[in-house]
């Protein structure tokens, strides 16, 4: 019998559309529709079949399996957890919890994505909101070093450009764009203006429209290979806009100055404040990595890269983060929860993993599942199991399931592990 | 023949529709094992489209086949994965990120 569920959530990205509908026969995803093409495969390449856990390699059962992790994990006199951005919150809190009761170090894939805007955050603060408001009320739209058209398939539509709300009931007609990045990108063609700026001058670019917005006068022709003109020209805008929004992605955060890039954002936009109403909100990735980043938080008072080693939460990027830990061969043992390092960290922290008994709980295989030591094929939330995960706005999403559940959720493995370090 | 490129790393939807299929997938390895080239660089350098080039950093080299992109000139752009990530240093300047974007690279034709 065939079976249609309305809004279920896509986890794929941090727009967590909640829009998708889902035709389910015989208990398998059959149809998918409104899901963009970097979701779709969540729901149509994800077999929910039960798997048994391996350890080295070979199948063994539930519970041989959580007691050899809880070795692991207990022998380590460093161990390092890391990941969490693709599961729920309700696993991510067990995460914090097995960090705290081991004194391990945990860390988030924030430390390589949006980790400098959290430092940013930090010493700024952020002026946000919602994507409800960027719907109904904004008029002008900057994307700054982030490329939805590549990585957010339905931001523009669903919530940014071409959206229709209260203020703005004509969509892409009452919104100017603007996209600022160092590469004509795919967004670039739905922009009305593009900034093409040198590599690495974001920091210049956003520091001189500081200084324009202030009244200071710009003696140079060109700032990072951009028109002084240009940049008053979008500083007017800036001002006399009625409600401006700045979303930024990784162009900022992982080229040269990192955190300075968003810090001088952030503080643009507070500036900015004085004359409109204007915020900024960050291109999260991963599906609940803003969530990861709310319960590291609310739990440790800090957002990725903490230390329970000493009894307490110590902060310390760079020092506490995945890719310096293992950099410096400071971990020596790893969980790795809902994430895969091996493939998205750089090559030398990647080979150190493989080194290290490495336990890992993931609803699909992946590179850091082949070598990984323990597996724990667990549920796909949004899929097969039910949870919660925060938008890029920080709004709370409840994920409801598609399929019924097979499978053990990595909530429930943890709690387990956790019992099971207990009795080590 | 070695010349410097300014290379930044990222996501596409052809790597992000191939993780789906599994990261040792031949969708996942052609859609995150290549170098995109603006088209005045590849004719400058008689570079044709699917010609593998030898790309060194500091961290170690790879080799890659050419596709043309949309970038200025003097910049590469990899998408994000296994092979872009072998090029990249594990130095994160106190941040805990790495340098996945504008980092200096040698091309050289194989």
């Amino acid at each position: 019998m065939k079976t249609i569920v309305e809004n279920v959530t896509c986890t794929f990205c941090g727009c967590l559309c909640d829009d998708i509908i889902v035709e389910v026969e015989d208990s398998r995803i059959v149809r998918v529709r409104r899901v963009c093409a970097n979701g779709r495969g969540i729901f149509v390449d994800y077999d929910p079949t039960p798997r048994r856990p391996t350890i080295a390699g070979r199948e063994v059962d539930w519970h041989e399996a959580i007691v050899e992790a809880a070795m692991i994990l207990d022998r380590a006199d460093s161990p390092l957890i890391y990941g969490l951005s693709s599961t729920a919150v309700e696993a991510q809190r067990k995460a914090v919890e097995l960090a705290d009761r081991l004194g391990a170090v945990i860390d988030t894939t924030s430390s390589v994505c949006h980790g400098p805007t959290g430092l940013a955050m930090q010493a700024v603060g952020e002026p946000s909101c919602t994507l409800g408001e960027v719907r109904n009320r904004a008029d002008l739209l900057l994307f700054w070093g982030c490329n939805p058209a590549a990585s957010h398939l339905r931001h523009f539509r669903r919530y940014s450009i071409m959206s229709k709300g209260t203020l703005t009931p004509k969509g892409r007609r009452d919104r100017t764009v603007f996209v600022i990045d160092v590469r004509p990108t795919a967004s670039a063609k739905v922009a009305d203006h593009f900034l093409q700026l040198k590599p690495d001058s974001d920091f210049e670019v956003l520091t001189s429209l500081r200084a324009i917005i202030k009244g200071e006068k710009i003696e140079v022709e060109k700032v990072g290979g951009v028109p002084t003109a240009t940049l008053r020209d979008l500083a007017e805008r800036m001002k006399n806009c009625r409600y401006g929004v700045v979303f930024m992605g990784m162009g900022l955060t992982m080229s040269r100055a990192r955190d300075h890039n968003v810090r001088e954002l952030f503080n643009l936009v507070c500036e900015l404040n004085q004359f409109a109403r204007f915020s900024v909100m960050p291109m999260r990735g991963h599906g609940n990595v803003a969530g990861a980043d709310q319960v590291l938080t609310w739990q440790s008072g800090y957002p990725f890269a903490v230390s329970f080693a000493r009894g307490y939460p110590q902060y310390g990027p760079g020092e506490f983060s995945a890719v310096d830990m293992l950099a410096r061969r400071e971990a020596d043992a790893a969980l790795i929860l809902a994430s895969d390092p091996v493939a998205h960290f750089p090559g030398a922290a990647s080979e150190q993993l493989k080194q290290i008994p490495t336990i890992i709980l993931d609803p699909m295989t992946n590179l850091t599942t082949q070598g990984a030591q323990v597996v724990f094929p667990t549920a796909c939330y949004g899929v097969d199991a039910t949870g919660t995960s925060y938008r890029m706005d920080n709004v709370a999403i409840r994920l409801r399931p598609v399929l019924p559940t097979g499978r053990p959720t990595d909530e429930d493995v943890l709690n387990q592990v956790i019992e099971a370090v207990k009795q080590c | 023949m070695s010349e410097d490129f300014i290379l930044i790393t990222g996501r596409t939807r052809e790597q992000a529709g191939g993780l789906h299929k599994g990261k040792d997938s031949e969708a996942y390895r052609e859609a995150t094992a290549l170098v995109e080239m603006c088209s005045e660089d590849m004719a400058r350098l008689a570079i044709e489209d699917g010609q593998i080039v030898r790309l060194r950093t500091a961290s170690n080299q790879v080799e890659v086949p050419v596709r043309t992109g949309a970038l200025p000139s003097g910049m590469l752009f990899i998408p994000m994965g296994p092979v872009a990530n072998l090029l990249i240093d594990t130095e994160t300047e106190g941040t805990g990120m790495p340098s996945f974007k504008g980092l200096t690279v040698k091309m050289e034709l194989t």
